[in-house]
This record gives C-alpha cells, sequence and structure tokens, in this order.
C-alpha cells in the first residue's frame, strides 16, 4: 500500500495546456498515472493528448470523477486554482506552482478549514507511490516499488536519496514533497502520521532543511506518537543566517531555524540523524538490515 | 524584499504612524540643509543600509550643534558600513536619514510576522523595546505579549485592546497606541509583507507616540503586484555577483570559500555545500540553476562561478532525473569551451541516458573529473581540494 496517491486515483491537471503542464501530464500518463481531465478556462472542448479539456473543474469532476489535482497554474492564479479544485471536491490537491505570494496561501488555508481536502505544496516536485500513480514533476524511473516513506521539503535532494535507496535495492512506498515555502500545506507532522498508519511502510527519511520549526514539530510527533523508525537529513548546516537558500521558507531567522536546531531536536527524540547527503542510503540499509536480525 | 529605513518611515506615515520629523541628505550639504530645516536644537544622522546593528558599528551619530552636521555627514557618506549583521565587506552608505532628535520617556516594541505552521499573522509587542526582539523572546518570554489574527476577519478591536493594556502604558495614550497597532496590521496585509516592525515606538517626554526606527521586508513573490515598491530596490546593497545572477533567474549567494559549485535545485545545493565542508573544504557559493536546469542555465552559472575570484576549482552537481545527461554533458562542454576554464572541476551528473554525458566528458579533453553518485564525488572534491585549494 502506500499513502496519498495510489492506482485509484484519478488526476485532473489544471493548467494542462501550459508548457509545465503540457510536458508533465504527458510524463505522468506515461508513468501509468490515470490523468483523466484538464482544466484550461476557454479551452474547453479540444482534447489534449487525447486527454478531455474542460473550462472548470467542477466540469471536469463531474465528467470523469477526478479526485485528485495537479495544479500547474503561474504563482498569481495558482492559490485561486487550489481552491477551485477543493470547492469542486478534490480531496488531494497538488500544487506545483512555485513563487505563490506567502498571504495567498494564507488565504487558502483558510479556505480549506473543515474541508476534507489536503493540499501538498507549493513549490514541491509532487508525490509519488511507485508503480501506481505519480502526481508531479520527479522521474519516475529513478523509484522502486518498496515499503520506505520519504517526506522531504526539497526536490533535487528528494531525487537524490530516492536514488541512493533504489541503487541499495530499498524501494519507497510513498515520496512527498512538501514544499519549500513557508507555508504549506501537509507538513511532516501530517505525512509522519499517515506513514505511521500505513501497513505498506516500514520505515521513513525525513529530508528538511534550515528555516522554520516543522522538523522540530516533526520530533515531537515522533516522541510521542511513533513505533515506525525514522532517519533524517537536515541541509544547510553552511547557510548563513538571514539569507533566504532558494526556497522561499530556508531562511535562518533571528538565529531560530538553523540545522543544528533542528538535528539536535531530531536526535533528541530518537530520530537517527545523518550528517553526510551522501551517506543516507547507507543508514537506511543499515537500519533496515539491523531490524532484520532483531 | 528589504528596503531602506527612511523608505519603510515613509508607509508608516501613509498609514497613519508619526514618525519623527526628517529627510534624507546624499551629500553633506544636503545635510545641512535638511539640518537648518528642521531647527531645533539636535540631530540624529542615521546611516540608510540593508541591515541593522548599525547603532554599534557607528552608523548613527547624534549631533549636538547644527554647525557640526556637515561635518559628520561628510565622514559617514561614502563609507562602507560593517555591523554585526553585515558580511565582512560591509554595506555601502549612500545615503542618511537626517532627523530631529526627540526626548524618549520609552520605549516600546511592535511587530508583525507570519506564524508559519499557523498559516496566520501575529503581531509582537513588548514594553522593553529597542532591544532584539528574538533574544527578548528566547530569554524573557513573558515579556513578549502574542496576539494571532485570524486573517479571514483581521485584527479585531479586543486584540488591538489587549496589546495595549499588556503594555502597561498610561491610559492617555490608548488611542494613538491603539491606532499605530491597527495601522502596522493594515500595512503588513496591504503591502504582502514578510516583516513589519517599529523598534522602538517611543513614548516622548510630551507624551507622543512617534516611530522612531522601522523595518519593512515585502514577500518577493508579491512584488508583481507593489510596483511602488519594487522600485525601491537599492542594488547598491546587494552583492554585485548576486546582481548579475538574479538578471539570469539564477540563485546566486556568495560565501567565503573557494570550491565554486553549481547545483540544480535550492535543497541539493545546500546539501552539496554541506558536503564540501565536510570533506574538508569550504563552498564559494550557493547557486542554484533551477531544478529542471538546462545547457543554458549552466553556461550562465559558469559565467557566474569564473567572476569569483576566491573559486580556486569548481563541483558542478546536477540531477537531472528527467533531463536528458547527454545533452547538458554536451552544453556543460561547450560552455567550458568557450569561456576558457583552466580550474580543475568535478561533474557529477545524473538523469536519462547518463552513461553517454559522462562518455561526452570523459572524450571533450577538458579537465573534468566525472564521479559516479554523490558519494565518489565528494571524494574527488576532497582529494582536488587538499591539493589545489587548501
Amino acid at each position: 500500500m502506500s499513502i496519498l496517491v495510489n492506482s485509484d486515483t484519478k488526476v485532473v491537471v489544471q493548467g494542462i495546456t501550459g508548457k509545465e503542464g503540457a510536458f508533465h501530464t504527458g510524463q505522468m500518463a506515461a508513468y501509468g498515472t490515470r490523468v483523466v481531465a484538464g482544466v484550461s478556462p476557454g479551452k474547453a472542448g479540444q482534447p489534449f493528448d487525447g486527454i478531455p479539456v474542460f473550462n472548470t473543474v467542477r466540469d471536469a469532476v463531474q465528467a470523469t470523477g477526478a479526485n485528485a489535482s495537479a495544479v500547474f497554474v503561474p504563482p498569481r492564479f495558482a492559490a485561486d486554482a487550489v481552491m477551485e479544485a477543493m470547492e469542486a471536491g478534490i480531496r488531494t490537491v497538488v500544487c506545483l506552482t512555485e513563487g505563490i505570494p506567502t498571504l495567498d496561501m494564507i488565504a487558502v488555508r483558510q479556505y480549506m478549514k473543515g474541508m476534507n481536502a489536503r493540499l501538498i505544496g507549493p513549490n514541491t516536485p509532487g508525490v509519488i507511490s511507485p508503480g501506481y500513480c505519480k502526481i508531479g514533476v520527479m522521474a519516475g524511473y529513478i523509484h522502486r516499488q518498496g515499503r520506505v516513506g520519504i517526506t522531504s521539503r526539497s526536490g533535487t535532494l528528494t531525487y537524490e536519496v530516492v536514488d541512493q535507496l533504489t541503487k541499495k535495492g530499498i524501494g519507497q512506498s510513498t515520496c512527498v514533497g512538501i514544499g519549500g515555502d513557508p507555508v504549506i500545506g501537509l507538513n511532516f507532522v501530517d505525512v509522519l502520521e499517515m506513514f505511521e498508519h500505513d501497513e505498506g511502510t516500514d520505515a521513513v527519511v525525513i529530508i528538511g532543511e534550515i528555516g522554520g520549526t516543522a522538523e522540530e514539530d516533526a520530533a515531537g510527533y515522533f516522541r510521542k506518537h511513533m513505533t515506525k523508525p525514522v532517519i533524517a537529513f537536515i541541509a544547510g548546516i553552511s547557510a548563513p543566517p538571514g539569507r533566504r537558500m532558494g526556497h522561499a521558507g530556508a531562511i535562518i531567522s533571528g538565529g531560530k531555524g538553523t540545522a543544528e536546531e533542528k538535528m539536535h531536536a531530531l536526535g533528541e527524540a530518537g530520530i537517527l540523524v545523518v550528517p553526510d547527503p551522501a551517506g543516507i542510503g547507507d543508514a537506511v540499509s543499515n537500519m533496515l538490515s539491523g531490524r532484520q536480525k532483531h | 524584499m528589504k528596503i531602506h529605513e527612511y523608505q519603510a518611515k515613509k508607509i508608516l506615515q501613509d498609514y497613519g504612524i508619526p514618525i519623527p520629523r526628517g529627510q534624507i541628505a546624499r551629500t553633506d550639504e544636503e545635510a545641512m540643509r535638511v539640518a537648518r530645516q528642521l531647527a531645533g536644537g539636535r540631530f540624529v544622522l542615521k546611516a540608510q543600509i540593508h541591515a541593522g546593528g548599525r547603532g554599534k558599528a557607528g552608523g548613527i551619530k547624534v549631533i549636538d550643534r547644527i554647525e557640526d552636521v556637515g561635518r559628520a555627514a561628510w565622514d559617514m557618506l561614502g563609507k562602507v558600513l560593517v555591523t554585526a549583521q553585515t558580511a565582512e565587506e560591509g554595506k555601502p552608505v549612500r545615503t542618511l536619514l537626517v532627523e530631529e532628535v526627540l526626548d524618549i520617556a520609552k520605549e516600546i516594541y511592535l511587530g508583525v510576522v507570519i506564524d508559519r505552521q499557523k498559516a496566520c499573522p501575529v503581531i509582537l509587542a513588548s514594553a522593553e523595546g529597542g532591544v532584539e526582539i528574538e533574544r527578548l523572546a528566547r530569554e524573557r518570554p513573558d515579556r513578549v505579549i502574542t496576539e494571532t489574527i485570524d486573517p479571514a476577519v483581521g485584527l479585531r478591536s479586543f486584540q488591538a485592546n489587549r496589546i495595549f493594556y499588556g503594555l502597561g502604558l498610561d491610559r492617555s495614550l490608548a488611542q494613538p497606541v491603539m491606532a499605530t497597532i491597527i495601522g502596522l496590521y493594515r500595512l503588513f496585509i496591504e503591502k504582502d509583507c514578510s516583516l513589519a516592525e517599529i523598534n522602538p515606538l517611543v513614548v516622548t517626554d510630551q507624551g507622543n507616540i512617534v516611530a522612531l526606527d522601522a523595518k519593512v521586508t515585502v514577500d518577493d513573490n508579491a512584488l508583481f503586484r507593489h510596483p511602488e515598491i519594487a522600485g525601491l530596490r537599492d542594488i547598491s546593497q546587494e552583492d554585485p555577483l548576486e546582481v548579475e545572477a538574479a538578471k539570469h533567474n539564477l540563485n546566486y549567494i556568495k560565501l567565503k570559500g573557494n570550491v565554486g559549485c553549481m547545483v540544480n535545485g535550492a535543497g541539493l545545493a545546500m546539501a552539496t555545500m554541506d558536503l564540501i565542508k565536510l570533506v574538508g573544504a569550504e563552498p564559494a557559493n550557493f547557486l542554484d540553476v533551477g531544478g529542471g536546469a538546462t545547457s543554458q542555465m549552466v553556461k550562465e552559472g559558469f559565467r557566474i562561478l569564473l567572476y569569483d575570484k576566491d573559486v580556486k576549482m569548481i563541483f558542478i552537481n546536477i540531477f537531472g532525473g528527467i533531463l536528458r545527461c547527454d545533452t547538458l554533458a554536451q552544453g556543460v562542454v561547450e560552455a567550458a569551451r568557450e569561456l576558457v576554464i583552466d580550474l580543475p572541476i568535478v561533474v557529477r551528473l545524473e538523469g536519462t541516458n547518463v552513461e553517454e554525458g559522462r562518455r561526452i566528458f570523459s572524450e571533450s579533453g577538458l579537465a573534468f573529473t566525472v564521479a559516479s553518485g554523490l558519494a565518489d564525488a565528494a571524494l574527488k572534491v576532497g582529494e582536488i581540494a587538499k591539493r589545489q585549494v587548501l
């Protein structure tokens, strides 16, 4: 099994006719994702690669029964697109867009209160349950079906970790990019909770970075509620304070949000913190084989 | 985006928050003219730079006699100010804010920030103004008042009320202080701020409320709807290489080391810097050429790295995934040829057609050290760094 997406997931792509949306729709479909619809206002009735296109998400849901959305809409319209998907009853919304204003995301978080929807991202590579479904921009072929869950604030660094695992023959249940922005939908704690209850996941890798307190919160959750082992890597031990390291959310402000603090909090909670980004695959491999001996 | 104190104060004024009387000056003559217009006895000259910690670094000077203003301005202008919050190179002082000196009875802290986890704005206040709020929150959390704002309904009167009474001020100040709180919150929302701070907000001996110092930082992602703020950018406060990189949509931050690195994706770029440090060398920069790096972006990245004279070797770490490594390798080789790069280059490329990509590097006749995997790359960077750099 897996979390968030599986072979029952039917995806509508918002912004399917844009450059990114078009390219990744093809990639997702080629991976085996059931892309059932696209939305592009004003372009209804012009199928895209055989996929029906609608003016609104509501139309797409009514006609195709889509239950997940991939948002490839430009930053200034993206928050609106996320809300539209949720209003139309989409349960799982994956927002790939980078550069959405923080206050727009605050409005989204307000809007979704009390709704049965979950948001992944924005500024995320997406989510993939290898072998079943990929909603995002990651390369499918580096993944392998398996029992390790991964959750991360980064894109290419996640690919790096997945690659290390796959090359050691360790497959993944689901990989969830929670996104690199300051205000996001699902956080590490939410994803850890899902992995803890997922029968298809034996262990979890967290890939965190400087800024905010998502890692500290994850440490707190682990200590109180988790039985499965967790391994963590935190990027940015060499990052200078006060500078935004690429991701809008990756900034050490007022001495808070440093890699040291996060590593300390995770370690204290009993999570194995790997200092070497090249050694994450080895660490997971050692942990899994150690557990088998017991 | 950071803006100067005088620009922040102008915005505060637009929102009805009182600021000291004053004007900016870019020459000593202008400073004298401003002082004459202000009249009164004493003046303060404040260096306008994009960093805090100015007071201790000599960036804020109180002048007792009007005839000394020109001389003091002359001394400050054109200098580079190094404070606890700047890099070693400091920030150039091109503009001074010349203001009246106020008789201060009390200093208050007032700020609005975003709580990332709760996804809402938070107002922070403290009766102990003038100090660093982060330090105060750490050492004396009981002295910091926190009001979480529901963005759907905005700041409510009872909350402004609660902050005011929490500050323990004289009741006669209720109206001006609450108006300041409400104004600052409105400004924060309407200007898409990530930080709006008055530190200190002072009560003068005459019982007036004045924003003595202010800091406003605007969300870069929201600048498209605030052209009036985008126009306030002062590139003299930014590193020239960073300005050049930004023109090409590259995310670049200059650091102190000498191993230049070029990576796709911010997280991997940070991890690559960490790795360089782990093998005993120092990264010269953070450079993210974008998650979907293209040959063109790699070429622009190369140029930026070569402009940095501290760079003694280069480490390229691209996890392309969907990108074809052969096309990318071709681009890297061409760029290296064109730019005549004679520094050692360790390259690690991952993605579709990776074998073909590696072959292109080894057959290029250029000094590429091709690594397979991150661990191997780290080893190779470490070896070359020991020989060439350290």
